[in-house]
């Protein structure tokens, strides 16, 4: 796409993260129209129709989402942004932050609006030091502005958005997790039922939606459902952020059609493998998806098609790897963050990470036997769905993809033959 | 009310009932360890799964992913499986999970024999461990958590039961998780202990050897122990408890599910009082005085002999502790009416400097003030007028204050105590009678709430004391009125007189007692705590 829409800033001269600057190339428009002239119940149906799906990783229907929010209680309705961003893999939400900052904000304001909330967070990963800074500084420019605060705009509509930063753990990003970090508790997620959207943050109905996907929204509203549904599959259609790490020659954010092929992207836009490597595998959504072999890579990039080709779309955060990659190491690498990460309240996630690494460990360091696979595959199998979110199935299915696609490796782990390596990395380079 | 099936087995239950309780009701058993029906519902351990087969009569479809009972409430229409092979597979999977950093220590556990580990570990595990040995994250153990409790992390499965009731019922927060995933530890919160009125309460709740009390650790084995039901003395609340004992000793008392009165737990000091019944100040004879001196002899010598000296004066009072029991005090009375139509006090002191709390304890620290005052006791402090002699019923007024009873009894022709530890007003009686404690007879007692509670025989009483209700009946006999020869006869004819209705027995108060005002009235109040929630 030679015209992004979210990563806007790439094609504007001026720093976007400059109020005047984001206004002269017609921000704001779009949510100063809709507090005057939209009714909330129009913002959301504009959202229903454009078929947003959530860019945090489980592609649920935004406009969905929304509606299922309690009415009528008498408490005040919350909306997070999720910008915790710490799956392996994925990096779209910083850049989106880091470089345009309002536009995230306009898309808050548009859906806070829609939604009737006054209060709103954006809960940003620690690390990310910069990028709360920006975020700050651009909304105190609002502030100054009017754009935030008792009179958005000048219209009867009031909204306050805080910057939280995040407390240095994966699970944070997990939504109910986030809403136990941002009432200054343990992120430890919570038991479903109740959802968010009943009892969230603060026991009040409560909005979590993902960076991207509230950006996504501002352009939603600007420009039509039916805008929006054009690009890519009218299932879950827009612009689509593709985050793309390992071994290609030019890793980075791409802002692509949904459904972008993923063979374009890798050899494409990314500039194809380095050199003298051949393709070996591709993990499509971020660490915690089922791994695909080269010869299954020959797949559009959204929601349903990942979905068909047996992996998960998630954060987009496509990992490519090439023949000189070791499977058990690999595998080892990604058991390792989610031992590191799970919060440890469910039985089989607190004691199953730290169990699927150690017998990775041990495969890695040729101390396994080969009952030692079937024992991880089953270990990995007692994980999936039986816990209070699904961090514990993240851990699990990269072991049982990787087991599946690539037993030989596992194999010669175990039995101590060479490891498969990529027979021609070194004569070729 | 909802219709629910579960394993075929349809049954209706309360709307808001959990699946784990409604598989209860319908004599089944969904294993679990994190929820507790006093507690909120953590929803972590994932013992409970369940398969859903159907929602609900609207929605009959199966859900895809097994569901967590405890978490789960019944709708009608509502279709379970707990126990097909999916539902195993995944409750072996858990139990797996939750024993492979377990120390598996059992044959050095003191909750051995009743811990939910190993009873479903036997039910569905996998005795042969996929998991080696030396990779086993190391925790602490035998840390002192509180003055009454001791921790062993690595025994700890992390269900925060103890956290919960830490957070929910004390609100003083002493425990909590630090660490997370596989490191995920129970810890002290910064500078405290767990030091507070009802700590022991953790322990009871653990469902694994983490928290053990530091009075019974190592004291029994818990299958040797039989349990008796009982009613704390500590206080006017009248906690309901099991007096776990053997060969005629206590070791612990537990509290036992009252929803009326104590719901699930009990406090410290409570628990605390066995261990006076098996003190070194038990009074294990009774007693004639002869010149200065005491004699012991046969109690029921001592009856006869108590009773001859109340018939040659002119009028008893008797002055009795709220200590005893309903049976006591009401034969206490018909002796009074014989001896002179004497005054029957209740001289134990309305409050302590204890102060009460919103939860269990209170300010009274007698168990029966309500039922004496229902039997017609007036309370005083002051020493009764027109009297020439005492029946002291379980009351030491003198240890409480000489000045003022020292000098009135000894004005008196014939002091007898009846009492069950020495004390110092036996320095001026005339009798002694040797009496079991609450412990060792079986007895009722009005509550604070004016709930009749029926406690039974946990131990004899020792040496040669007899149950309070056998010598008071004696004498009675002795003295011309009716001879008793049970424990029932004396409730029956108390329950008449008084106007609790005709043939009532122990067995008809109700394990979880009666409000006396619904008794009084005929009202079946039994059926209004029943049904309200089994231990877990
Ligand atoms: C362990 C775990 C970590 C997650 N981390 C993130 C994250 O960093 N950012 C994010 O947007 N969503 C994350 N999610 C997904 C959120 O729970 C939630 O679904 C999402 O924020 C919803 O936003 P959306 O509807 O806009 O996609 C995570 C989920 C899990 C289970
Ligand atoms: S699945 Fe893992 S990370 Fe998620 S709540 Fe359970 S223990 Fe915590
Ligand atoms: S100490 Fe016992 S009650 Fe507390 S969390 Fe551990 S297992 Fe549960
Ligand atoms: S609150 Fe009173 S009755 Fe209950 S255990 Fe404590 S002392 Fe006994
Ligand atoms: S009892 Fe239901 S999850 Fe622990």
């Amino acid at each position: 796409m030679s015209q992004h829409v979210l990563l806007r800033y790439r094609d504007v001269r001026a720093d976007l993260r400059s109020l005047d600057n984001y206004v002269a190339d017609g921000g704001y428009r779009t949510a100063r129209r809709a507090v005057h002239e939209m009714k909330p119940e129009e913002v959301l149906q504009t959202v229903k129709d454009s078929n947003l799906r959530g860019r945090g990783g489980a592609g649920f229907p935004t406009g969905l989402k929304w509606s299922f929010l309690a009415k009528g209680t008498g408490k005040p309705t919350y909306l997070l942004c999720n910008a915790d961003e710490s799956e392996p893999g994925t990096f779209k939400d910083r850049d989106l932050m880091d470089h345009d900052p309002h536009q995230l904000l306009e898309g808050m304001i548009i859906s806070a609006f829609a939604i009737g909330c006054h209060t709103a967070y954006i809960y940003i990963r620690g690390e990310f030091a910069f990028g709360a800074d920006v975020l700050n500084k651009a909304i105190a420019d609002c502030y100054a502005k009017g754009y935030l605060g008792q009179s958005v705009f000048g219209s009867a509509y009031s909204l306050d958005i805080h910057v939280h930063r995040g407390a240095g753990a994966y699970i944070c990003g997990e939504e109910t997790g986030l809403i136990e970090s941002l009432e200054g508790k343990r992120a430890n997620p919570r038991i479903k039922p109740p959802f968010p959207a009943v009892y969230g943050v603060f026991g009040c109905p409560t909005i979590v939606n993902n960076v991207e996907t509230l950006a996504c929204v501002r352009h939603i509203v600007e420009r039509g459902a039916a805008w929006f549904k054009g690009i890519g599959p009218e299932s879950g259609p827009g612009p689509k952020l593709y985050c793309v790490s390992g071994h290609v020659k030019r890793p980075g954010t791409y802002e692509l059609p949904m459904g972008t092929p993923l063979m374009d992207l890798i050899f494409e836009h990314c500039g194809g493998m380095l050199p003298g490597r051949k393709l070996k595998a591709v993990i499509p959504g971020g660490s915690s998806v089922p791994i695909l072999k080269a010869d299954e890579c020959d797949i559009a990039m959204d929601f349903d098609s990942v979905v068909k080709a047996g992996s998960m779309l998630g954060s987009a955060g496509i990992i490519v790897m090439d023949d000189s990659t070791d499977m058990v190491a690999a595998l080892r690498r990604i058991a390792h963050f989610y031992h590191h990460e799970s919060c440890g309240q469910c039985t089989p996630c607190r004691e199953g990470t730290g169990w699927l690494e150690k017998l990775l460990i041990r495969l890695d360091e040729g101390l396994a036997s080969e009952g030692d696979i079937a024992t991880l595959d089953s270990v990995a199998k007692g994980m999936l769905g039986t816990t209070i979110c699904v961090l514990s199935d993240a851990a699990a299915m990269p072991v049982r993809s990787f087991l599946q696609k690539f037993p030989e490796e596992f194999l010669a782990a175990a039995t101590g033959r060479s490891r498969v390596v990529a027979a021609d990395a070194t004569a070729a380079a | 009310m909802a219709k629910v099936t579960i394993n075929a087995k349809t049954i209706e239950v309360p709307d808001g009932t959990n699946l784990v309780r409604a598989a209860e009701m319908a004599g089944l058993e969904i294993p679990h360890y994190c929820y507790h029906p006093g507690l909120s519902i953590a929803g972590n351990c994932r013992m409970c799964l369940v398969d859903i087969r159907a929602m609900s009569t609207k929605q009959p479809n199966p859900l895809p992913k097994l569901q967590i009972g405890c978490n789960t409430t019944v709708q009608d229409g509502m279709v379970v499986e707990s126990n097909n092979p999916r539902v195993i597979e995944a409750r072996q999977g858990v139990l797996e999970f939750l024993l492979i950093n377990h120390p598996i220590d059992c044959p050095i556990c003191d909750q051995a024999g009743e811990c939910k580990l190993q009873e479903y570990y036997m039910d569905y595990g996998r005795y042969h461990s996929r998991f080696a040995l030396k990779e086993k994250v190391d925790k602490g153990k035998v840390i002192p958590v509180g003055p009454d409790i001791m921790l062993d992390q690595e025994r700890c499965i992390l269900c925060t039961r103890c956290v919960r009731f830490l957070e929910e019922f004390t609100r003083t927060f002493e425990l909590g998780i630090k660490e997370r995933g596989d490191h995920s530890e129970l810890t002290l919160a910064d500078g405290k202990q767990v030091d507070n009125p009802y700590a022991t309460n953790i322990v009871d709740i653990c469902p694994v050897g983490a928290l053990t009390s530091r009075e019974f650790r190592f004291q029994a084995r818990v299958w040797y122990l039989d349990a008796t039901p009982s009613i704390c003395a500590g206080c006017a609340t009248g906690c309901n408890i099991d007096v776990d004992l053997r060969h005629e000793r206590i070791y612990r008392l537990k509290p036992r599910f009252n929803s009326e009165v104590n719901s699930f737990w009990m406090c410290d000091a409570g628990r605390r009082t066995w261990q006076r019944n098996h003190g070194e100040h038990r009074l294990i004879g009774s007693y004639v005085r002869g010149g200065s001196e005491f004699v012991e002899s046969d109690p029921h010598e001592v009856v006869s002999r108590a009773a001859d000296a109340l018939k040659s004066h002119r009028r008893t009072a008797v002055l009795a502790s709220a200590h005893a029991t309903m049976e006591e005090g009401w034969l206490a009375k018909r002796i009074a009416a014989l001896c002179g139509n004497g005054p029957c006090v209740v001289v134990s002191p309305a409050s302590s400097e204890i102060p009460t709390d919103d939860k269990l304890i209170s300010t009274d620290r007698f168990p029966n003030r309500a039922g004496l005052v229902a039997l017609g006791f007036t309370e005083h402090t002051a020493p009764p007028e027109d009297v020439d002699s005492i029946l002291m019923l379980r009351a030491d007024v003198v240890a409480a204050d000489e000045d003022r009873w020292g000098m009135f009894l000894e004005d008196m022709g014939e002091t007898l105590v009846v009492a069950d530890e020495i004390g110092k007003t036996m320095a001026y009686a005339d009798h002694v009678l040797a009496a079991g404690s609450h412990f060792e007879t079986d007895g009722t007692y009005v509550n604070r709430g004016g709930r009749l509670q029926l406690f039974r025989t946990a131990v004899a009483p020792p040496g040669r004391a007899l149950a309070g209700w056998q010598l008071l009946a004696e004498l009675l006999a002795r003295l011309g009125g009716p001879r008793y020869e049970s424990v029932d006869e004396i409730f029956a004819a108390m329950c008449t007189e008084i106007g609790l209705g005709s043939g009532r027995t122990h067995a008809s108060v109700a394990t979880s007692g009666v409000a006396l005002a619904d008794w009084k009235q005929g009202r079946a109040a039994a059926a209004r705590s029943e049904g309200a929630g089994a231990q877990a």
